[in-house]
């Protein structure tokens, strides 16, 4: 089975959100970067148990500069195969999903999977974008996957519950939390990731959409502290003050 | 020209996020100067089973559509049937899988998660789970807009809106759903779209406590949530877990209990109207993200909430 997973950067999830240049551009000083988490717990941590259990191979593959190396290392380290790094700064995730499957077309992918959503920009679009792009099957949010020859079973997140869906290989899907559990790699992971290959293509694409500038909400006014003595005030204070009770 | 509304049905009637996604065309149409037309599939429960948004005109897919490949088909046809130089959905599950094949379809710039019309030539959406911001310019000739739930409501002008049957070649489905396993089957309003939420974290110290935590909830009509540990030990399911890796909500009331507030919580529920916070520790974070402070117990404080609530009925 060859898996491929989209894997992007996003800054660690405590930090400062600022921005510079006019409000144009995140202030990535003293920030840290992480794999975006639904990529490597969910998608990634999945694609190597199917690996282990059924065979073949997993790579993974980001649209971004250098600066991103360091999180594919992690993510050889869990225990992909290869990776496949497109060296451009990205504009938007119509711009993403073309590099991805400009690469991707014909090299016989069953699944590829992409994590729910990044956690800096949420759109959660590259993944069907690379769907229709690839003109194949797709399952957003999946919580669950199971691969039986030509079909894969999955489990995906809807409006009061989970949805249980065949798909017909190839497809695409996006991995949400239940798929798998995070796995931390270990010194053995750590060591071969130094030596997997990591290749490194250059490629150009269109783009859909730019940012023109970011803004910060407005601050919170100060809390009210209403008595625990006097719990029902509160109720009062959401129905006449408030109204949203 | 028209905007084209992508409006999604469950039991032959507009979802809550599809008539979100055909007030926002309605409010850009009027804007733009154009028509607002929807494009409709499957069974309809009755006339009015599409709301009175705005939208004067639907075109209507009478057969079942099966996948989001063949939605994509049918939405692209639509639009350009309809001459749609922006295509609006909802940004629920169904809009996720859906909106980006047709952006794909019709060549056209996506914005995803859209909170207000645009302005100025760009449209406003959220970025970093809601802890900023972003103002985007569509670069191509036509844009697709997915619309956040609860942030631009359901429109009722009181119109209705005339029917026109409509047909496309959908290819063949990729995806068939199987089943259905209901989360709860308590017939709580869906989190992602509840507008008042009760959640709590591990302040209520086990899985047999929440019984006061789900009385609010029912007394107030709320959805209930919970912080990530909690989901992560089992105490509660999976679904009801809420920030940065979880959902993200905007209710318009989020009361949160033994939740300490920690920046990846507040990233999912930050953008909700009026935020109560209630907690023994006066230093926890989260009052700094609230509007109304209790500092006390949650099991004192909570049934004294629902006595109130019901109080309020009678
Ligand atoms: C990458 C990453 C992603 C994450 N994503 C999320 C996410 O999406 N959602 C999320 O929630 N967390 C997330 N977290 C975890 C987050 O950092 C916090 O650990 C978590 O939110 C804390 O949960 P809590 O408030 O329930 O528990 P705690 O931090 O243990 O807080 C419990 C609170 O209850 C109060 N308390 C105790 N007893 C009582 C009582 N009797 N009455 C009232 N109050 C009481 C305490 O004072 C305390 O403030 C993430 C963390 C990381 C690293
Ligand atoms: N620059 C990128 N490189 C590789 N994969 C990406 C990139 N951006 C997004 N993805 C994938 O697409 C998913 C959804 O991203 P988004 O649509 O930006 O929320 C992510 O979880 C990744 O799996």
């Amino acid at each position: 089975m060859k898996l491929l997973v989209c894997m992007s950067q996003a800054p660690d999830t405590t930090s400062r959100i600022a921005f510079t240049n006019d409000d144009r551009e995140f202030d990535s000083n003293g920030v840290q970067y992480i794999v975006n988490p639904y990529d490597e717990w969910y998608a990634l941590v999945r694609a190597i148990e199917l690996k282990e259990q059924q065979g073949g191979t997993v790579t993974t593959i980001t649209v971004g500069g250098a600066q991103c190396d360091p999180t594919i290392r992690k993510a050889l380290a869990i225990g992909a195969d290869d990776a496949v790094r497109i060296d451009s700064e990205p504009t938007d995730a119509m711009q993403v999903a073309r590099l991805i499957a400009g690469y991707a077309n014909g090299k016989g992918f069953d699944v590829i999977l992409c994590g729910k959503e990044t956690i800096d920009h949420n759109g959660a679009v590259v993944p069907a974008m690379l769907a229709e792009l690839l003109d194949c099957g797709f399952v957003a949010n999946a919580t669950h996957l199971d691969v039986n020859g030509s079909e894969a079973s999955v489990k995906r997140e809807a409006a009061g519950g989970e949805e249980n869906v065949t798909v017909t290989l190839p497809m695409v899907l996006s991995a949400a939390k239940g798929m798998a559990e995070q796995r931390i790699p270990n010194m053995r992971g750590i060591m071969s990731a130094r030596t997997k290959p990591l290749a490194v293509e250059a490629a150009t694409a269109e783009s859909g959409s730019r940012i023109e500038r970011f803004a910060l909400p407005p601050e919170k006014g100060a809390c009210k502290i209403i008595d625990a003595e006097n719990a029902a005030e509160l109720i009062r204070l959401l129905r006449e003050e408030a109204k949203v009770i | 020209m028209s905007v084209l509304a992508i409006i999604n049905t469950q039991n032959g009637s507009a979802t809550k996020s599809g008539l979100e996604a055909a007030s926002y065309t309605a409010g850009l149409a009027a804007q733009l100067g154009t028509d607002a037309v929807g494009i409709v599939a499957g069974p309809l429960s009755s006339a009015d089973a599409i709301g009175t948004t705005g939208i004067t005109r639907t075109l209507h897919h009478e057969g079942a559509v099966q996948d989001s490949g063949q939605w994509a088909k049918l939405a692209a046809a639509a639009a350009e049937a309809a001459g749609a130089t922006h295509v609006v959905c909802g940004h629920d599950h169904f809009g996720r899988a859906v909106a980006p094949r047709v952006a794909v379809r019709i060549n056209a710039g996506l914005v995803a998660g859209v909170t207000h019309l645009p302005e100025g030539g760009t449209v406003r959406k959220n970025v970093f789970s809601g802890k900023a911001m972003a103002d985007v310019a569509v670069t191509t000739d036509k844009a697709v807009y997915t619309v956040t739930p609860n942030a631009f409501g359901v429109a009722t002008d009181g119109s209705t809106t005339a029917l026109e049957a409509f047909s496309a070649d959908l290819g063949a489905a990729r995806e068939t759903v199987t089943g259905f396993e209901s989360a709860s089957g308590d017939g709580q309003v869906p989190l992602p779209e509840a507008e008042l939420v009760v959640s709590a974290g591990r302040g209520l110290k086990g899985p047999e406590n929440w019984g006061i935590v789900e009385e609010l909830a029912t007394a107030l009509g709320a959805t209930t949530a919970c912080s990530r540990p909690v989901s992560d030990i089992g105490w509660r399911p999976h679904h009801e877990h809420v920030g940065q890796t979880g959902i993200t909500i905007r209710p318009n009331l989020y009361i949160a209990a033994g939740i300490s507030g920690a920046i990846q919580h507040l990233a999912g529920v930050n953008q909700s109207k009026t935020i109560v916070v209630i907690n023994t520790d006066p230093e926890a974070p989260f009052f700094k993200a609230a509007d109304y402070g209790i500092v006390g117990d949650a099991f004192e404080v909570l049934p004294k909430l629902t006595a109130a609530a019901h109080a309020l009925d009678s």
